[in-house]
């Protein structure tokens, strides 16, 4: 009997094997993944066990943390002006997640990123408690505080992002209506859920959580003519602001017998750019979309970031210029309609290139991670992104954008003793339109030594004004005014 | 019996054989015990101080009782056999302290306040256990004598499996009906006990049966297979098994009386195809019952994608299936322990919930000692096995191999079922893990269990009787070629 004996002796040390090996699969080879999975109650548990580190706004912590009642979390995560700061931060909740900087930069918050290793390993030794490092962002308190109030006493939904052309910083990043995260960064079921649930977007039809700075496409409108002009000038297809324009009024779009009009009665018959531009002329802009054809411009538009996700690092949704289209729909995509769609993050990037002097800078919104002892352990370093293009045309370019300012439809952007380059927009949506138009406004603002600090993006939808009023220069254009102006005002 | 051997020496090619004593191993025993005793109470010490930050107070009843239980243990095998195995002793309480340890730290999670007084009552079962261990190596003076037994064993197994379906006796908890409830005592595991009868009755049986069913057979590819009517009691313990299945909806304890069945079957006939056979079965059997079970297919769903039940428990689906979140957090606490894991009493698998203690108390090896420990824990486990089997081979009668290899067997089987199942290797089946999770009639049964493989390790390992004296009488030579 010892043979079969002996294969039953093999027979359970291969049983054993086995145990050891799948032993060896999920606590060795998957153990990463099954502990940082974000359904698993011991990352969330362990984001509250210490106070968690901040998010600083120039100097200033914008969060806090405080003692939480809940028997699994010690700490309980605490904010300075939630909704203002909510599209930056982000939220950290005991029962629903994290999101945005919150669980981007959850390792530094909570201390537990590799690269404090070193640091908790001496502080394990030295029995102190671990500690969370903070994240130090680019944004500007009083930018953003502008931006907020703006879109607050409008009272439409809306959105605001303010970028520093030359390194691509983030100074402002608005949503409205926004949310409050400290209303449900516990774990309580009664006050915490119920705060939850009533921000959510099939109880709450404004949709407060979406983060519409990054989130949410519009179609641009004549916001993006400013893309199709500077498509114009570096195809060579028009050189000079001030030339007239091979443009006919009315104007058949090629391929059909529909006119595209103009709105109103506006001198677009071969106006020059700046012409075109001042007033806004569809007939010219789409005449130029429809003569570079569907390839240049989609390329012009990538260039400035059109069709690609960005990370800041929170991701901001990819805006759209369509391929395959024939020239009438380019045509069209080209003033921002059609299929055309731009984040307020895209078209505050189309304006920053402009005044950067046509360079494109990736935007970015965490400046530095510090380690609890304030230490830097990573710091954002500018970056350009593309070139769309040349600083000759750009030069060109913006003088037409300050012309809108100046003399044309952005002129509630006026800054005194501050040069301002802008364009506004008023984008129709809806079935036939039926719905209120979104009113746009992009601008920079140029300093004495022409180096510009601000370029911004306003979006404003509201459903309760009438619809006349809706332009970008009456609504949109001042609230980018007060925002340029906190920045200039905080430089000083 | 290596004692006079001398064929290791240049000069003497013979080996002498005698009636000299064979070491009994007994002080090795001992020393091994102090370990066995001395790791688990540092354990115990190491939880409270990460959980109160002071040495827990029951540290020295606790220590004096795994002690006392280790010395009981010790003195009644020193005394009535003192030529048994000398590592399944320390191995047992070893793995019955730790699990002491863990149940106590358990016990003192909040989340789980129903667990509040398992340790104690765990305490209480071990000892119960180490006395009937006990009374097996005192009353039980030759294993053989148990095969008197064989037909009344037969009998006792089957009435043990029957009583869970007994109205009003039985209990159903999470889907599983292998429990009676005894008021004012809680609940019993029959099947533990079971275990041990039918692995006697299989032992009488084949050693009756077994020329007969390894002779009479027919060649045909490679396999010899067995005469029509002897294949009567495979298909018997086959339907038994099956009907377990379907009316305890337990793939467990089914797959653990099959699984002995057919290795002891191997091992009597010596016959390969009996294998191939019960594998069969068993496959046929499983997939059958699983195709119209739905307690069965929901564990078995839960095996292949444990996230979708979690997240069906979680959204608190209603399709008259129990959806459990268990399997998940059982991974989770695996992954989250990592290597070394995170340290007694500072880990999270009390998120397990129900049965932490229990069923799924491997995890909380997995996320505080880590997969060292859990190495440590199976390899453990894998010593008692083989030193079961090491048992049968050493035996020198039929019944004594077969019962101490349907006894390693079937504890081989139970850890690997429980412990795959926790692990996600193979579907979740209501089982314990021997001496370690928490239940009276497990660890008290599998106290028995080892107590039966000591005895019948001591009458292997016991020297022959010395032969009279006879001055004249010399030692028998073997002469070995070179």
């Amino acid at each position: 009997m010892n043979k079969p004996l002996r294969r039953i002796a093999i027979f359970c040390g291969l049983l054993v094997l086995a145990l050891l090996i799948r032993d060896n699969w999920i606590q060795y080879v998957q153990a990463d993944e099954l502990r940082s999975d974000k359904k698993n109650r011991r990352v969330t548990i362990e984001r509250y066990a210490s106070p968690r580190g901040n998010i600083i706004v120039g100097g200033e912590p914008i969060t806090g943390s405080a003692e939480s009642s809940d028997s699994d979390f010690k700490f309980k995560r605490t904010y300075k002006d939630g909704a203002m700061w909510a599209p930056v931060t982000g939220y950290a909740s005991q029962a629903f997640g994290a999101t945005q900087l919150e669980s981007i930069e959850d390792g530094i918050l909570t201390g537990n990123d590799d690269r404090l290793f070193f640091r908790n390993t001496l502080d394990m030794l030295t029995g102190k408690k671990q500690q969370g490092g903070n994240v130090v962002t680019t944004l500007n308190a009083a930018a953003q505080k502008a931006a907020y109030n703006g879109l607050k006493r409008q009272g439409g939904k809306g959105s605001v992002v303010a970028l520093e052309p030359s390194t691509g910083k983030i100074l402002a990043l608005a949503s409205f209506p926004s949310y409050d995260p400290s209303s449900f960064a516990g774990n309580s079921t009664t006050t915490d859920t119920k705060a939850w649930q009533k921000l959510q977007k099939k109880n709450n039809p404004n949709d407060p959580m979406l983060n519409r700075a990054l989130r949410e496409t519009y179609p641009p409108g004549s916001t993006f003519k400013v893309v199709t002009a500077a498509a114009a000038l570096e195809d060579g297809l028009y050189t000079s602001a001030d030339a007239k324009t091979d443009s006919p009024d009315p104007w058949i779009m090629k391929g059909t017998t529909t006119k595209l009009p103009n709105e109103g009665n506006i001198p677009c018959k071969n106006a020059t750019l700046r012409v075109a531009l001042q007033y806004s002329c569809n007939t010219v802009f789409g005449k130029i979309g429809s003569d570079l054809g569907n390839d240049k411009m989609l390329d012009m538009a990538k260039k400035f970031g059109f069709d690609e996700e960005q990370f800041t690092p929170v991701r901001a949704n990819a805006s759209v210029f369509s391929d395959k289209m024939n020239p009438s729909q380019t045509a069209l995509s080209s003033i921002g309609q059609f299929n055309t769609a731009a984040t307020p993050l895209q078209m505050a990037m189309v304006a920053s290139a402009v005044a950067n002097d046509g360079k494109l800078m990736k935007p970015y919104m965490v400046d530095e991670l510090q380690s609890p002892g304030l230490d830097p352990i990573q710091k954002t370093d500018p970056e350009e992104l593309s070139q769309p293009l040349s600083a000759e045309n750009a030069q060109i370019l913006q003088s037409m954008m300050e012309t809108v300012v100046d003399k044309g439809t952005g002129s509630n952007a006026k800054i005194p003793g501050v040069k301002v380059g802008g364009k506004t927009g008023t984008a129709q949506h809806g079935v036939d339109n039926s719905e209120n138009p979104y009113a746009w406004f992009i601008s920079y603002a140029k300093g004495e030594d022409g180096s510009a600090p601000v370029a911004v993006a306003v979006v404003v939808e509201d459903d309760n004004a009438v619809r006349d009023d809706i332009s970008g220069g009456g609504l949109a254009a001042p609230i980018a005014r007060n925002v340029m102006e906190a920045v200039i005002d905080s430089k000083k | 019996m290596s004692g006079t051997n001398t064929s290791h020496s240049p000069t003497h090619h013979t080996s002498t054989i005698g009636a000299i004593g064979a070491p009994s191993r007994r002080n090795t025993e001992l020393a091994l015990l102090v370990f066995a005793v001395v790791i688990p109470v540092f354990a115990y010490a190491n939880v409270g101080l990460a959980l109160n930050d002071s040495v827990p107070p029951g540290l020295l009843s606790y220590g004096l009782g795994l002690g006392l239980l280790a010395g009981v243990g010790h003195l009644v095998v020193r005394k009535f056999a003192p030529y048994a195995d000398p590592l399944m002793l320390p191995l047992a309480t070893l793995l019955n302290g730790l699990g002491l340890v863990v149940i106590w730290r358990l016990d003192q999670s909040k989340r789980l306040s129903n667990y509040a007084e398992a340790a104690p009552r765990q305490l209480l079962y071990s000892a119960m256990g180490v006395a009937l261990l006990a009374v097996v190596l005192i009353f039980l003076k030759d294993h053989r004598v148990l095969q008197r037994y064989t037909y009344i064993s037969m009998a006792g197994a089957l009435f043990l499996l029957i009583l869970p379906l007994v109205p009003g006796l039985g209990a159903n908890i999470y889907g599983a009906k292998i429990w009676i409830k005894i008021p004012g005592l809680g609940t019993l595991q029959p099947g533990e006990f079971a275990k041990i009868a039918l692995a006697v009755f299989f032992a009488g049986y084949l050693m009756v049966k077994r020329d007969a069913l390894a002779l009479a057979s027919r060649r045909f590819m490679g396999l010899y297979l067995p005469r029509g009517r002897d294949l009567g009691p495979i298909l018997v313990v086959w339907v038994i098994s099956i009907l377990i299945l379907v009316f305890e909806t337990d793939l467990g304890t089914s797959l653990l009386f099959f699984g002995m069945f057919v290795i002891m079957l191997y091992v009597a006939t010596e016959r390969t195809s009996w294998i191939v056979f019960g594998l069969l079965m068993s496959a046929v059997g499983a997939v059958g019952v699983a195709s119209f079970e739905p307690h069965i297919q929901t564990r078995v769903q839960a095996w292949l994608d444990p996230m979708r039940e979690f997240d069906l428990s979680r959204a608190g689906v209603q399709d008259g299936i129990v959806h459990s979140e268990q399997a998940m957090q059982a991974l989770w606490a695996f992954g989250s322990g990592g290597t070394l894991g995170t340290g007694l009493g500072q880990g999270n698998s009390d998120l397990i919930g129900f049965a932490a203690n229990s069923d799924f108390i491997l995890a909380t090896f997995g996320e505080e000692l880590g997969l060292a420990g859990v190495m440590a824990i199976l390899l453990l486990y894998g010593l008692i096995i083989e030193r079961g089997v090491r048992t049968a081979l050493a035996a020198r009668d039929p019944f004594g191999k077969l019962l101490a290899v349907g006894l390693s067997g079937a504890f081989a089987l139970q850890v690997f079922v429980v412990a795959g199942g926790v692990m996600g290797l193979i579907p979740l089946t209501g089982m314990t893990l021997p001496f370690v999770a928490y239940g009276g009639s497990s660890v008290i049964a599998n106290w028995a269990l080892i107590g039966i493989l000591l005895r019948i390790s001591d009458t292997a390992r016991r020297p022959a009787p010395a032969p009279a004296a006879n001055p004249d009488a010399e030692m028998t030579q073997v002469v070995r070629p070179s």
